[in-house]
C-alpha cells in the first residue's frame, strides 16, 4: 500500500471516530443476539431431533463460524454501497481528493484498506463472542479472522466496482434482495449444501460465501482439509483481485471525466 | 389553542387529503416496480432457507395444539408477521427520515393546505398498502406450498396489516426523534433482537419462565402469535388479546406522532 | 359607518408587533407592515436579517412567537390550511420532488390543492409554457440548471391560481440572463394582477420588481418605501467612488485597520432614524480632505464614496486638492447606499 493511500485510510479514521458508537455496538451485539437465538435456540431444537446430522458437532458449532463469514460478507458489502456512493455522488469528497496529488488506483487501495481494518475489527470481536459462547473446537480459529477479512474483502472489491457504475442508490436493494440475501440464506451458513436441491448445488460452489464459510468453518471445527483449504482461499483472493481491477476501472470511470 | 384543535383528532379526520400523498408515491413507485416487487421475494428465500433448508435439520415442531407441524409451517406465518414489521419500519424511519431531512418533499407539502397530521396519515398508509400488497404475495405462496392449515388463513392478511400499522406508527413516532443517520443504528437494535427472539424460528417454551414473559411484552410475539393461529387454525381468546395489543400500541404510536410531527414540521 | 367600500382597501397581509423567537435567536423582532392587493412588496436586507423567517409566518408553517398577523384577513393560527389554499410558495431552496418529473411535480402538487387530474394537467401544460419548460416536461428534475429548477418552482408555486406569491430569493445564485427571464416572467404576473410579495438582497432587483420595500436589518425594519423614495430620502443623486492605493489609504487613515467609528464624516445632517453617528465627528482629517466635496462621505474598507448631486464635478474636485485616486467612478446611487448609510454595512457580503 502506497503512502497516498494511507492518507484515504486516515480520512475515513477521523470520520469513523465521530460516528462510531452505533455501529461498535451493533458488531458485538448482533453476532450474540444471532447465535444466542438460532445456535441455542434453534440449535437446541435440532440437536435434540436429529443428534449427529452434523457429524458429531452441536448445531451452535457449526452455525458460529458460518455467521462469521456471513457477517464479514455483510460488512464488506455494506461498506462499500451507500458510503462509497456518497463519496462520489452525494459528498463528492472523491473528487476532493483526486485534487491533490492522489490517484484513483491510491483511492481505491485505500479504502479498501479501511474496509480491511473494519472487517479485522468485526471478526475478532466476533471471535470473542463464539469464544465466550463455547462454539470454538480447534485453536486454528486464529485464522479465521484473516479467512473472514479475505470474505469480506472479496464482497468489498466486487460490489464497490458495482457501485461506482451506479448514477443512485435504486439498484442497491436490488442488490441486497436478489444477491446479499439468497447468499446468505443458501451458502451454507445455516445448513450444509448438500441439503440444497441437486440442481442448486453447483451455483452454490461458485459464490465467495460458500468458500469463506467453508474456510472458517474448516478452522473453528478443526476439520480442515488442506487442498479444500487452498482452493477456498484461492477463489476468494481471485474474487479479491478480480473485483478490484473492475474497481480501478469503474471507479476511474466515474471519476475521471 | 387553534393548532391543538388541528392535531387532536388527527388520524380520522385527514384522510382524505392524505390520500394524495399516497398518490404521489403510486406515481414514484410506478416507475421503479421492481424496488416494490422485489420486496416481496426477501421474506420469500427467508421462509426457503430457514423453512425448508433448516427445517431439514428439524423435522418438524409440537404444535399449538399437539399436532406436530412442519417446520416450514411453523416458521411461514412468523416470516409474514416479520416482513409486515420490517417493510412498515423502513417505510416509516429511513424513508420518512430522508424525506424530512433531505429531499425536503415535505417542506413543499406543507405550503399546500395539507398539514402535518395529513402527512403522517399519508405515510402510514402508504406502508400500510405495501405492506398488504407483500402480505397476499406470500400467503399465496404459502398455500401453494401446503404450508396453510386452516381456512381462517385468510384473516392473516388483515392481521399482516395490523402488524405494519402498528410499527409504522411507532417507526415514525421514533424517527420525530432521530436527530441524524446514525440515530437509526437503534432501530436496527430493536428490530434485530425483535426478529430473532420472538418466537420466530422456535416455540416460546424453549425460554425459561421469566423470559417468556418478558417475550410476550414485545409487539411482534404478539404479530407472530396472531398469525401463526390463524395460518395452522389454532385459534383462541389469545389471538383476540393480541390484536387488541398490537391496536393499542399502534394507537399510542401514532398518538406521539401528531404531537412530534408539528414540531418537528413547523419552525 | 357606511357599506360602500370608499376607504382605503383591507391590506392583504397585516403584521402588528410579528416576532419569531427561536430558543437561541430572536429571528423577527416586533414587526409592522401591510401589504396591499396588487401590490408588489419586497423585503431588502442581509443574510440572517429574517426575511425567511417573516415568509415562512407568513405561509403559515411556521408558528408567530408574538404580535399578530393577518392574512386573507385569516389568522394563520386557526386557519393555516384556507389561507395556504390562496397562497402560491417559492421557498428559499428548492423543494422540487427529485423522484417525479417535471410534469409531475406540477400535477401532483395541484392534487395537494384539491385540482381534478384534468385541470392539473391542463394548467401543468400552461404553466411549463409560461416558465419555458415545455420540451423537458418528461425529465427528471435532477438534470435541470439552476435557473430552470427556480423557474419549475415558480410554476409550481402558480398551479392553484393563488391570489399572493410569496418568493423567498427568488434569483440567488442564478446567472444574469436566467435572472432577467425570471423578472420578465414575475412582471408579467405582477400584471394580470398577482400580490407579490419578495424577499431579496439584491438592490437591483428590489428596484426591478417592488412597488415598496422595507429594508430589514437585525431582524428589525429600518426603513420603508417605494425605492425612488428611500434613495431620495437617505442618499444623493450621484455617488462618487474612488480606490486609492494601499499607501494613500494608510495616509488617509481609511486602512482595514482603522477605527470604524472614524469612517464616516458628514457634511450635512439629514441623520437616519435610530442613527446618531453621523453628526459630523468623524475623522478630522478624512473630512480636512473632503470638506466641502460631498453631502456625505463613508470610507470602506476597500473605497471611499463621496455622496453629491453631482458627481463629476466632485471628482474635478478632488483632483483640486491634489489627490490621486486610483480609479473614479461615478454612478447613481442605489438602495445599496441606503443600506449602508442606515445601518454602517454593505448590503451584501
Ligand atoms: N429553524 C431555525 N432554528 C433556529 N434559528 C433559525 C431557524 N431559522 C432561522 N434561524 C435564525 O434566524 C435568523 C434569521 O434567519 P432568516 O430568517 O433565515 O434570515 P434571512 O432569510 O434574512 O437570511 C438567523 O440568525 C438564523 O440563523
Ligand atoms: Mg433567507
Amino acid at each position: 500500500m502506497t503512502v497516498a493511500a494511507l492518507r484515504v485510510v486516515e480520512h475515513n479514521a477521523t470520520y469513523y471516530r465521530r460516528t462510531w458508537r452505533g455501529s461498535v455496538v451493533l458488531t458485538f451485539l448482533s453476532p450474540v443476539l444471532f447465535l444466542a437465538a438460532m445456535g441455542l435456540g434453534l440449535g437446541g431444537m435440532i440437536d435434540r431431533a436429529a443428534p449427529g446430522v452434523l457429524s458429531g458437532v452441536s448445531y451452535a458449532a457449526f452455525l458460529a463460524p458460518g455467521l462469521l463469514a456471513a457477517q464479514a460478507m455483510n460488512t464488506g458489502t455494506f461498506e462499500s454501497t451507500y458510503p462509497i456512493m456518497s463519496r462520489i455522488l452525494w459528498r463528492r469528497t472523491y473528487h476532493a481528493v483526486l485534487a491533490t496529488p492522489l490517484s484513483v488506483r491510491d483511492l481505491l487501495v485505500g479504502e479498501l484498506a479501511w474496509i480491511s481494518l473494519r472487517l479485522l475489527m468485526m471478526a475478532a470481536a466476533f471471535l470473542a463472542v463464539m469464544l465466550l459462547f463455547g462454539v470454538v473446537r480447534s485453536p486454528l480459529v486464529v485464522l479465521a479472522v484473516p479467512a473472514a477479512v479475505l470474505t469480506g474483502l472479496a464482497f468489498a472489491a466486487c460490489v464497490t466496482a458495482f457501485t461506482a457504475t451506479q448514477t443512485n442508490d435504486s439498484g442497491f436493494s436490488s442488490l441486497f434482495r436478489f444477491v446479499i440475501t439468497p447468499l446468505f440464506l443458501f451458502s451454507g451458513t445455516f445448513f450444509p449444501i448438500e441439503r440444497l436441491p441437486e440442481l442448486l448445488r453447483p451455483v452454490a460452489y461458485l459464490t465467495p460465501l460458500y468458500h469463506g464459510v467453508s474456510l472458517t468453518r474448516g478452522l473453528s471445527l478443526g476439520t480442515l482439509d488442506p487442498t479444500g483449504a487452498a482452493i477456498d482461499a484461492a477463489v476468494l483472493a481471485a474474487y479479491a483481485v478480480g473485483g478490484a481491477i473492475a474497481a480501478r476501472i469503474t471507479l476511474g470511470r466515474a471519476l475521471v471525466k | 389553542m387553534g393548532s391543538l384543535l388541528r392535531i387532536a383528532p388527527l388520524p380520522f379526520v385527514a384522510a382524505p387529503r392524505a390520500g394524495r400523498l399516497v398518490e404521489r408515491n403510486i406515481l414514484v413507485y410506478r416507475r421503479i416496480w421492481l424496488v416494490l416487487v422485489s420486496g416481496f421475494f426477501e421474506p420469500l428465500f427467508y421462509l426457503l432457507g430457514i423453512g425448508f433448508g433448516i427445517g431439514s435439520l428439524v423435522g418438524t415442531v409440537p404444535g399449538l395444539e399437539g399436532q406436530a407441524l412442519s417446520y416450514a409451517a411453523f416458521v411461514a406465518p412468523a416470516m409474514m408477521a416479520s416482513s409486515a414489521m420490517n417493510g412498515a419500519i423502513y417505510d416509516s424511519t429511513f424513508n420518512v427520515f430522508f424525506k424530512l431531512n433531505y429531499d425536503k418533499v415535505y417542506d413543499a407539502v406543507l405550503a399546500t393546505p395539507l398539514g402535518p397530521a395529513d402527512v403522517a396519515v399519508g405515510e402510514v398508509a402508504w406502508a400500510l398498502m405495501r405492506g398488504s400488497l407483500y402480505a397476499v404475495g406470500f400467503l399465496s405462496v404459502m398455500i401453494a406450498l401446503g404450508l396453510v392449515s386452516s381456512p381462517w388463513a385468510v384473516l392473516a392478511l388483515p392481521a399482516a396489516m395490523l402488524v405494519g400499522f402498528t410499527f409504522a406508527a411507532l417507526g415514525m413516532a421514533a424517527t420525530s426523534f432521530m436527530r441524524t443517520v446514525q440515530d437509526f443504528d437503534l432501530i436496527f437494535l430493536v428490530t434485530l433482537p425483535l426478529f430473532l427472539f420472538s418466537g420466530t424460528f422456535y416455540p416460546l417454551s424453549a425460554y425459561p419462565p421469566e423470559l417468556q414473559l418478558a417475550v410476550q411484552l414485545t409487539p411482534l410475539y404478539h404479530g407472530v402469535d396472531l398469525i401463526r393461529g390463524l395460518t395452522t387454525g389454532a385459534l383462541g381468546p389469545g389471538l383476540l388479546v393480541d390484536a387488541a395489543y398490537l391496536a393499542a400500541l399502534g394507537l399510542v404510536g401514532l398518538a406521539i406522532v401528531s404531537r412530534r410531527l408539528e414540531k418537528l414540521l413547523l419552525k | 359607518m357606511t357599506s360602500v367600500p370608499t376607504g382605503p382597501i383591507d391590506p392583504l397581509i397585516q403584521a402588528r408587533g410579528l416576532t419569531k423567537r427561536f430558543p437561541a435567536i430572536t429571528a423577527v423582532d416586533a414587526i409592522d407592515f401591510d401589504v396591499a392587493p396588487g401590490e408588489s412588496f419586497g423585503f431588502l436586507g442581509p443574510n440572517g436579517a429574517g426575511k425567511t423567517s417573516t415568509m415562512r409566518m407568513i405561509g403559515c408553517v411556521s408558528p408567530i412567537t408574538a404580535g399578530s398577523l393577518r392574512v386573507f384577513g385569516l389568522d394563520p393560527t386557526a386557519d393555516g390550511p384556507r389561507i395556504r389554499a390562496r397562497l402560491g410558495v417559492v421557498p428559499q431552496s428548492d423543494t422540487l420532488d427529485l423522484e417525479l418529473t417535471v410534469r409531475e411535480n406540477l400535477v401532483i402538487y395541484g392534487r395537494y390543492f384539491d385540482l381534478s387530474r384534468g385541470e392539473a394537467g391542463r394548467r401543468a401544460g400552461e404553466l411549463l409554457e409560461f416558465v419555458q419548460l415545455a420540451e423537458r416536461s418528461g425529465d427528471k428534475v435532477e438534470p435541470l440548471s439552476g435557473g430552470m429548477r427556480r423557474r419549475l418552482t415558480i410554476a409550481r408555486a402558480l398551479i392553484n391560481e393563488p391570489d399572493l406569491l410569496l418568493l423567498d430569493e427568488p434569483t440567488t445564485g442564478l446567472d444574469p440572463q436566467a435572472r432577467h427571464l425570471l423578472w420578465e416572467r414575475l412582471y408579467r404576473l405582477k400584471q394580470r394582477g398577482v400580490t407579490l410579495v419578495l424577499t431579496t438582497h439584491y438592490m437591483d432587483e428590489a428596484e426591478q420588481l417592488c412597488d415598496r420595500l422595507v429594508i430589514m436589518d437585525k431582524a428589525r425594519i429600518v426603513a420603508e418605501g417605494s425605492p425612488r423614495e428611500l434613495i431620495e430620502r437617505y442618499a444623493t443623486r450621484e455617488v462618487l467612488e474612488l480606490r486609492f492605493s494601499e499607501a494613500d489609504r494608510e495616509a488617509l487613515g481609511t486602512g482595514p485597520g482603522a477605527d470604524p467609528a472614524d469612517r464616516v464624516a458628514s457634511g450635512d445632517d439629514r441623520a437616519a432614524p435610530g442613527e446618531s453617528r453621523h453628526d459630523g465627528r468623524g475623522d478630522g482629517r478624512l473630512d480636512e480632505r473632503f470638506a466641502g466635496l460631498a453631502e456625505r462621505v463613508e470610507a470602506l474598507p476597500d473605497r471611499i464614496l463621496l455622496y453629491t448631486a453631482d458627481g463629476e464635478a466632485a471628482a474635478v474636485a478632488v483632483h483640486e486638492r491634489g489627490l490621486l485616486p486610483e480609479s473614479v467612478l461615478v454612478r447613481r446611487s442605489s438602495l445599496e447606499d441606503v443600506f449602508l448609510r442606515l445601518t454602517g454595512r454593505t448590503l451584501v457580503d
